[in-house]
């Protein structure tokens, strides 16, 4: 038998935890090293995987050093003594945090080699684009409505609809663009699933060009994320090399260009209409309105815009399943309510097991944080969660008990935005918390409107003074006032909801903001 | 990055605009390439742009002073950048930033420290960047070991 393959993975957070150091250390051993994604199970990275007859062995939190040690047991070629190895987690596709889960989005997210279109196309790729081509476009454009897809990026509006918009607007050029702007802190699945699966992307971006006529497409993507940017432009590169991008797709007679495009480190281009314009080269000011996107959108012309997530999904919707069904309908049948499919869950901050959870929707926050996430990382009482990125709610412990879906969140005053969860521990302060979210309101705003412009800077202002204790009742009173200005007031979400996590804290965490002096 | 004589910076940079010239919504690609070449985008780089892009110097002004990626002065020796998003504030990112901070001479000299919104990295913070590359777990011993060779 040939020497067993290495997997170690080169997601950027198994990087920063030295995975390339230990990539090098199996490559001067003289092991054929595979560079995957990563399982999501970010508390043991740098995770290796070893091939084994039984499946693949995983060593969790391999340093550079051990890898000498590794590659001598996998000399000795003993499946028992792979697994009798300090560090081994067993086979890693039989490990009880990834079984529990429902993985569709991120199904090959770990397993394939991101770099291979072969490795893809073996593991189901291409499929849904095939299945695609073979139909018209509102065919495809119905399928989507069916599955109940929403968009991911945090408003979850009904994808089929926005592509119906796009595919009955009328314009010789119409455009698809990618929101890859994921600038929420607490989230990064859309960094994961594309360094780990960018085929993926492609895949759902190409489908999306022939739903609603578009020749060209734009994946946004920010700087902070160099390590997707190159797995990303490696797949695209590809894609085109094998006929699955540019002229006559497959034979089809489709037509599609992708481009990448890089952000300059501005948290409001994830808003979606900031995003055309840093696009089209312009500041990246929100933009007033009707006319919305579908119909004029980047330079002026009919454009479908979609979350990473979103477009990911669109593959296996378009794919029949393994017994012939329409994927679609697979996809219906998950979740709840008007919340169909899954949802990737990503579990952050002060937490033991940190990462990448993909559930039906309906799950309860409790569940997430406690079991999945294996409570604080400081080992200390959970006190709040924040869900949904900088502009979501603080959820106090004694509300985790809350379903995971569109409905059941807004009811309980929060949102689920991108499907970020930050833990905190009992040392939080909350009104440093609400100071904060002001704070970077104040930093990210594009200045467009007065709400947020200079509404975040006199919520900091009123901030700093309920904190040094002057007064505390009128400024609480004051700052409901503002906060209401510019939940009403804003253009955009950026001033819109930034009340959301201030006025959230304020609720449940009152004793907070009693003031230092009091 | 290239060190380039006033005459070779304008037609580097004019170069780099017009390679970009054929696509649409050139200007965030060309700053891109100026930055990635020069290290920061200069008054004259301004203007240089805007006359190949056959835009006004003012917008070509508004662009770079929109967004933090574009800097104007040059590039500092090690640049440090530390996040503040609420991830990794929960595993201390405030302290560790503003210490940073206040100690970014004893790490060496020509080191600048600046905060960062997120960098993905958030199950595993706090999270930064040295140089450019990067770090999860930081803590104040793990800069320091890191940062040893800039001493």
């Amino acid at each position: 038998m040939s020497a067993p393959r290495v997997f170690v993975p080169a997601d950027a957070a198994a990087v920063s935890v030295d995975a390339d150091e230990v990539a090098a250390a199996f490559d001067a051993a003289g092991m054929a090293v595979v560079r995957n994604g990563s399982r999501g199970m970010l508390w043991l990275e740098p995770l290796v995987e070893v091939e084994a007859d039984a499946g693949r062995v995983g060593f969790a939190n391999v340093t550079p050093e051990q890898v000498g040690d590794l590659v001598q047991v996998v000399a000795r070629g003993s499946q028992s003594d792979l697994l009798d190895h300090p560090g081994c987690i067993g086979i890693v596709d039989d490990h009880p945090w990834l079984t529990s889960q429902r993985r569709v989005s991120f199904a090959r997210v770990g397993i394939v080699d991101p770099a291979s279109v072969s490795d893809y196309e073996a593991h189901g790729g291409w499929a849904g684009l095939r299945r695609a081509l073979s139909l018209t476009p509102a065919a495809v454009v119905q399928e989507v409505t069916d599955s109940g897809l929403r968009g991911r990026g945090g408003a979850g509006f009904p994808a089929g609809i926005k592509w119906q918009t796009v595919h009955d607007a009328v314009s010789d050029l119409k455009f698809v663009a990618c929101n890859f702007d994921e600038g929420d802190s607490g989230t990064f699945a859309d960094r994961m699933v594309v360094e780990g699966d960018p085929f993926t992307l492609v895949e759902g971006m190409t489908i999306a060009a022939h739903a609603v006529g578009a020749s060209e497409g734009y994946v946004y993507v920010r700087s902070e994320y160099p390590h997707a940017i190159a797995a990303l432009r490696r797949a695209i590169d590809a894609a085109y090399t094998h006929g699955y991008l540019g002229a006559d797709i497959l034979g089809s007679g489709l037509s599609f260009d992708l481009h990448v495009r890089v952000g300059a480190g501005a948290y409001i281009c994830g808003e979606e209409s900031s995003m055309l314009e840093s696009l089209e080269g312009r500041r990246g000011e929100v933009r007033a309105k009707p006319p919305i996107p579908a119909l004029k959108g980047l330079w002026g012309r009919p454009t479908a815009v979609n979350n990473v997530l979103t477009l990911c999904a669109v593959p296996m919707i378009l794919s029949s399943t393994v017994d012939g069904g329409p994927g679609w309908q697979r996809y219906a049948e998950l979740g709840t309510g008007r919340s169909r499919g899954t949802q990737v869950f990503q579990l952050a901050g002060n937490v033991q097991q940190g990462g990448i959870v993909e559930l039906p929707f309906g799950v309860s926050l409790r569940e997430l944080v406690e079991e999945y996430g294996g409570g604080t990382l400081s080992g200390r009482p959970v006190r709040a969660a924040q869900v949904g990125g900088p502009l979501g709610a603080y959820v106090p412990a004694t509300g985790f008990d809350v379903a995971m879906d569109y409905e059941a969140l807004a009811e309980a005053g929060a949102m689920l935005g991108h499907g970020g969860i930050v833990v905190f521990d009992d040392t939080v302060d909350m009104a440093r918390m609400a100071r904060f979210a002001m704070e970077f309101c104040s930093i990210e705003s594009c200045g467009k409107c007065t709400p947020c412009r200079v509404g975040a800077v006199r919520g900091v202002e009123t901030l700093d003074r309920i904190i040094a204790g002057h007064d505390v009742t009128t400024d609480l009173v004051l700052l409901d006032d503002l906060c209401e200005t510019m939940t009403k007031g804003s253009l955009c979400a950026m001033g819109g909801l930034t009340p959301m996590p201030v006025q959230s804290a304020i609720r449940h965490f009152p004793e907070d903001f009693e003031g230092a002096a009091v | 990055m290239t060190t380039a004589s006033a005459t070779d910076r304008v037609t580097l940079v004019r170069a780099i605009a017009t390679q970009h010239l054929a696509e649409r919504g050139p200007l965030m690609p060309v700053l891109h390439g100026v930055m990635e070449e020069l290290g920061h985008i200069a008054r004259e780089d301004v203007e240089a742009v805007a006359d190949v892009l056959n835009l006004s110097v003012a917008e070509v002004h508004g662009v770079v002073s929109f967004y933090t990626d574009f800097r104007t002065e040059p590039p500092p020796a090690h640049a440090v950048a530390l996040c503040r998003g609420e991830a990794c504030q929960s595993v201390g990112a405030e302290r560790l930033y503003d210490e940073t901070r206040a100690r970014a001479a004893d790490l060496g000299e020509g080191v600048e420290v600046h905060e960062v919104f997120c960098l993905g990295n958030c199950a595993l913070g706090p999270s930064g960047t040295l140089d450019g590359r990067l770090h999860g777990r930081l803590s104040r011993e793990r800069l320091d070991t890191l940062t040893e060779r800039w001493r």
